[in-house]
């Protein structure tokens, strides 16, 4: 097991987000999470990745048999955890390539590699920008800062391509995305997938799950996972939207 | 009954007059120069020390620093020290023309003035007065506000700095490199006074650089006084890396010409306690005048900045930013007065101050001052407190950045705004050394 998520509770400023959320995910796997708006999709991404602000107040998760809450942010991703944002972050002033530099060097440093120098590590980053089809210019710039929405996508991608972590979490990667970026980013993941590492897509659409086509998917609703199922219930979902699944959780 | 402020410094003022007499006996200067110093320690011992009660000291008690009681050193020679000192040495890697100072005395062993172009003058200040040069006499003093208690005692003390002058149409391509170091384990005071000079159209940069090589406590109380002729460009960079401990207080006053361009970057690091008066008098049509100002500190550090933008001519322009990341218990004073005289239409003028506190306990005070006569203009100003984007730190750490690798990144962006506008690689990649080393 890669990734076992027991009972988990957590709150948002006092409040009850994610209310018992069980999920357990094996190598190799594709996992989608689809669900409506505001019901917990981004906040159990945020917990995962160690947001400070979400406190968790019940249950356990478990990294490749580690105890991933126990971690800081940081050391998550030294080992192995990658989230995509849903909506990435600018910071102004930041070169991408310092900051991809002391990403690497940071996970590095963590397993006891020695740093990268610097010609290893633009070699490496320019074979990956291919990966996703970035102009190469991008690393001149502050990180994200003026992105397109598409080109911000793209780049989450192109770092999880050069961080190469066991579990990535793509939170609406496809939102912003037009047709032949939607492609390229999608073909981008599954060059990325192998029998030893999985991927959580977080979507609101079949459109991305007919590229990267998940083993399972998960429909969140009001912070619990309410319906699990195979690819088909994506289908499902497009066809009849979330009421006739969730109507029976609706409180009265 | 309380005793007052001025009682409290009373006794330095005292020990300043005495020290005056023996600084005469044995420094005996030119006529000219006797009657200024005579001049200058009369307006200081009128003026006293200021206090916490002046508007203009608000926020900052200097007693400390004024109250300091060190022995002056009138004479000072590094002799078998320099090899050591010149190994710790800040921007060692900066071409051009370097004059050094240690404790206020000329150090030839580690200056290296070099190949000057045709009539382009560099040169301790003390020999340049004692060639008798016509230009110091002249413009001594003249564009500096003698009124202030703190220039008036460097012109009563006034022994070495350096004297700079680029003559019309001679653009010096080398930085000046002016190096300030105290050494030593007693306290000290000196009084570093720089002039420079520059003819129409002319152009130089020119770095300060403040710095000590033990952590003892001092007082640097430094005067800078440039001049520019029309059509002249100055860009000045100030690091002010004194020790932990020492109180550091300074004037640059600048007085621009007609179309000239001055810009300035005073970046602060070092110090305990620290007050630095940036003024500029715009006095020329279409003069251009930029004052940067970045404050990085921790522990105690109380560091004040007052800026004048003195816009006495029509259609000048003045740019302003300063930017303060505040840690610990330190505390950070930014005074902007932007003054525009009744004539000076078509003023544009714009100041910001953007500030971080990394800590619950530091303090800002920062407020604008405006003072507008002239009708036509466009005066801005902005300023913003906050912390650390907390959004971004959590980004990077979700990359693998570890959070104080994080922070220290963020915090180098904020300050990039002030560094990168300077053009010297060597003093901006070395200060973003220092910053980095000092969030560590
Ligand atoms: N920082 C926060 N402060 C207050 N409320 C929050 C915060 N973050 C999330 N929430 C609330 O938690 C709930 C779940 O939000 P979340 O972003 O996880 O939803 P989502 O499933 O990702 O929705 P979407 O599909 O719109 O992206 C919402 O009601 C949201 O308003
Ligand atoms: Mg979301």
């Amino acid at each position: 097991m890669l990734l076992e998520i027991k009972n988990l509770h957590a709150n948002v400023e006092g409040k009850e987000i994610l209310r018992g959320i069980n999920l357990t995910i094996n190598p190799g796997e594709v996992h989608a999470i689809m669900g409506p708006n505001g019901s917990g999709k981004s906040t159990l991404a945020a917990v995962l990745a160690g947001r400070d602000g979400y406190d968790v107040t019940e249950g356990e998760v478990l990294f490749d048999g580690k105890d991933l809450l126990d971690l800081a942010p940081e050391e998550r991703a030294a080992e192995g955890l990658f989230l995509a944002f849903q909506y990435p972050v600018e910071i102004p002033g930041v070169n991408t390539q310092i900051f991809l530099r002391a990403a690497l060097n940071g996970i590095r440093k963590y397993h006891g590699q020695p740093e990268l120098d610097a010609l290893s590590f633009l070699k490496l980053v320019k074979a990956k920008t291919k990966l996703v089809n970035l102009d190469e210019s991008f690393l001149k710039r502050s990180v994200n800062e003026n992105f397109s929405g598409g080109e911000k996508k793209k780049a989450e991608i192109f770092q999880m391509a050069l961080l190469e972590p066991k579990v990535a979490i793509l939170d609406e990667t496809d939102s912003g995305l037009d047709i032949d970026a939607l492609k390229v980013v999608s073909s981008g993941v599954n060059a990325l997938k192998s029998p030893n590492n999985s991927t959580i897509v977080i979507t609101h659409y079949q459109r991305l799950l007919n590229y990267i086509v998940p083993d399972f998917v998960h429909i969140l609703y009001k912070g619990q996972i309410v319906r699990s199922g195979g690819k088909e219930l994506a289908l499902e979902l497009e066809e009849g939207g979330y009421d006739p699944i969730t109507a029976q959780f609706t409180e009265v | 009954m309380a005793r007052t402020q001025t009682n409290l410094t009373q006794g330095a003022v005292t020990r300043y007059e005495d020290a005056f007499a023996q600084f005469e006996r044995e420094h005996p200067a030119p006529a000219w120069l006797q009657t200024k110093r005579r001049e200058a320690i009369q307006t200081f011992a009128r003026l006293g020390f200021p206090t916490v009660r002046d508007e203009e000291w608000k926020y900052t008690d200097i007693t400390p620093a004024a109250n300091l009681v060190a022995t002056p050193i009138f004479h000072f020679e590094l002799n078998g020290a320099a090899a050591q000192v010149r190994t710790q040495l800040p921007f060692q890697t900066l071409e051009g023309h370097r004059l050094a100072f240690v404790n206020g005395h000329y150090a030839p062993d580690l200056s290296h003035i070099g190949e000057l172009p045709t009539g382009v003058e560099i040169s301790p200040l003390s020999e340049a007065i004692a060639a008798d040069s016509e230009r110091v006499q002249q413009a001594f003093g003249r564009s500096v506000n003698g009124e202030e208690t703190f220039v008036a005692l460097n012109t009563a003390f006034a022994q070495d700095g350096a004297f700079v002058f680029v003559p019309a149409d001679v653009e010096l391509v080398e930085p000046v490199h002016l190096l300030f170091l105290t050494t030593g384990d007693a306290a000290t005071v000196s009084h570093p006074r720089n002039l420079i000079l520059l003819g129409h159209n002319a152009s130089l940069k020119l770095v300060e650089t403040y710095c000590s090589s033990t952590e003892g406590v001092y007082l640097t109380n430094a005067v800078t006084e440039i001049e520019s002729g029309a059509g002249a460009r100055i860009e000045h960079t100030k690091a002010q890396l004194e020790s932990p401990k020492a109180f550091h207080v300074s004037t640059i006053q600048v007085g621009a010409a007609r179309d000239s361009q001055l810009r300035s970057s005073v970046l602060n690091i070092g110090g305990r306690l620290v007050r630095n008066n940036s003024i500029a008098v715009m006095q020329g049509e279409g003069a251009e005048v930029t004052l940067n100002g970045l404050v990085l500190t921790d522990h105690e550090q109380h560091i004040d900045n007052h800026t004048t933008m003195d816009h006495a001519q029509p259609h000048c322009a003045s740019h302003e930013m300063y930017a303060h990341v505040l840690n610990d218990k330190s505390v950070g004073v930014f005074n902007g007065k932007i003054f525009v005289r009744l004539d000076a239409q078509k003023t544009d003028a714009k100041q910001s101050n953007r500030t971080i506190l990394l800590s619950g306990d530091a303090t800002i005070n920062a407020k604008p001052q405006l003072e507008i006569l002239a009708d036509d203009v466009r005066c801005t100003h902005g300023a913003t407190i906050g912390q650390l984007d907390e959004t971004a730190q959590f980004y990077l750490q979700t990359r693998g950045v570890p959070a104080r690798e994080a922070r220290s990144i963020l915090i180098r962006a904020f300050a990039g705004e002030v560094l990168e506008p300077i053009s010297l690689e060597v003093v901006r990649d070395e200060m973003e050394a220092r910053i980095t080393a000092k969030l560590k």
